[in-house]
């Protein structure tokens, strides 16, 4: 067995690995941004900006809006965050999974998902014109996306011949799934850009809607909300590896620090597409995933079935 | 213990599917809604159909977000501000659901269920299941699936106002763009 489910513990171990890994992404940001910024950017003194900045939203008030629908709200906040660690259950470090489910990839489709009902609650409920834009640009986003990733997953499960992270990784032994599949490879990393509303899809929250989803939310509410998003983006990088890079496999080291360094080289590569990008108007973004990503992710699919039917 | 989740499921879904028709607000419905389906997906994970199960996860997340965006438009209810009832022709809508639930529960009682408790052939009961429901039209269903999405890709692109006549012109050569 490549991937095995963990001890009950690991439900602990888990979120706080991808805490770390949202972390060093953040940390990352940061780094870079100060860089240009030409500020302060001592490795470790963006660290502490990082921290005081966590605790400064923590004991931070509350911004109260006129007639909101708190319920929604919040449920929209907290999700965010909490859709994040759940898709991570399925997600293997090395050998391990919190759980290796038998359906793991639609697991961890579904989870993502919530990002689209998530995003839209946060910005309905603050009864406030900007997020509820926000919220609704989410859903654009999110039809945007959404089927080229879908194409992109099942064309992995079509070439593993199973929906277990597992064993997906497993047929990755001789060769990467992102060598001979690279448009699904290309199209999950857009889609991960896509559910963590990041730059260049970050219209959702868009500076040109003085922060769309995010422009209530603030002190506790904008942390979890913000931390969520880093989270999406973590275990979207997190699970690229099973699904594209041959998951804990590679020679020499251990299977755990093999699935650590992959994920922080995805990491590295969203995050410098973060940097490097500007934010693409979804007017535009929309025909270019309907019109050339879902064709090409189907081609991907039509030539995975055919590598299976000719093995 | 399965039968205390079966129990806690159903209650939760019977209690957010009461909660659409109770709210004022739509946007609250459409979630009541699709809380109670996600517990209903819940049930049919415990059926041991983990995948249909999901899968059920992941189209009423997406449905029910798409739902929410048209029944907003069409229930005139921006966020939440005016108050609006789920419930109309209150007799006839009685007269209906009490007859739709009786004749599913006559059903539950008339259908001669297998007597064997576990599937037969050992495989995946989704696998088990495909086959019983859909048979010999296994391959005309998968067609008429991918014809349908095809379909409603081509529907969109044609209908969208903004489409490919308003970036290219009324010729399609792109010479006339205003």
């Amino acid at each position: 067995m490549v991937v095995e489910t963990a001890p009950l513990w690991a439900v602990l171990v888990a979120p706080a690995l991808l805490t770390a890994l949202a972390g060093v992404g953040t940390w990352a940001d940061r780094l870079v941004e100060a860089r240009a910024a030409g500020a302060a950017s001592r490795p470790e003194a963006v660290l502490t900006g990082m921290v005081s900045d966590a605790a400064r939203l923590l004991v931070a008030q509350r911004r109260a809006t006129l007639a909101p629908d708190r319920l929604m709200w919040r449920l929209g906040v907290v999700v965010v965050p909490v859709a994040a660690v759940l898709a991570v259950v399925v997600v293997p470090f090395g050998r391990w999974a919190v759980d290796d489910l038998g359906v793991g990839v639609v697991w961890f489709n579904a989870m993502e998902i919530l990002t689209w009902a998530a995003l839209w609650a946060a910005g309905w409920g603050p009864n406030s014109f900007w997020s509820l834009i926000g919220g609704y640009r989410m859903v654009v986003q999110g039809l945007a996306y959404e089927l080229p990733h879908m194409f992109a997953l099942i064309g992995v499960a079509t070439a593993a011949g199973s929906l277990q992270v597992g064993t997906i990784v497993a047929h990755q032994r001789h060769l990467w799934f992102a060598v001979w599949m690279p448009l699904g490879f290309v199209a999950y990393l857009l889609s991960v850009l896509g559910f963590s509303f990041t730059k260049p899809f970050d219209q959702p929250a868009g500076a040109d809607l003085s922060g769309g989803v995010l422009v209530e939310a603030a002190g506790a509410d904008r942390l979890v909300i913000a931390a969520g998003r880093w989270l999406l983006l973590a275990a979207g990088a997190a699970m690229a590896v099973p699904l594209f890079l041959g998951g804990g496999l590679g020679p020499g080291l251990p299977a755990w620090a093999w699935s650590t360094l992959k994920s922080l080289a995805v990491l590295g590569v969203l995050v410098a597409a973060r940097h490097r990008m500007p934010t693409i108007r979804l007017q535009r973004w929309v025909p270019v995933a309907w019109l050339v990503l879902i064709p090409l992710t189907i081609v991907q699919v039509l030539v995975a079935a055919l590598v299976v039917l000719a093995r | 213990m399965d039968a205390v989740v079966f129990w806690a499921l159903a209650a939760g879904a019977t209690v957010l599917a009461v909660a659409v028709f109770v709210v004022d607000s739509m946007a609250r419905a459409t979630f009541a809604l699709l809380g109670s389906f996600l517990l209903a997906a819940g049930e049919i994970i415990l059926l041991g159909l983990a995948y249909l199960g999901v899968v059920i996860v992941v189209m009423m997340i997406m449905e029910m977000v798409i739902m929410a965006v048209f029944m907003v438009m069409y229930m005139m209810n921006p966020a939440g501000l005016m108050p609006m009832s789920m419930v109309h022709n209150q007799r006839g809508a009685l007269v209906i659901a009490g007859g739709v639930f009786a004749a599913l529960a006559a059903g539950i009682f008339l259908i001669p269920w297998p007597t064997q408790g576990t599937h037969s052939s050992g495989a995946d009961a989704t696998f088990d299941l495909g086959k019983v429901l859909m048979g010999p039209h296994m391959l005309t269903m998968m067609l008429l699936g991918i014809t349908l999405f095809a379909t409603m890709i081509v529907t969109v692109s044609l209908a969208a106002a903004r489409g490919r006549y308003d970036r290219l012109g009324d010729d399609l050569e792109g010479g006339s763009r205003q």
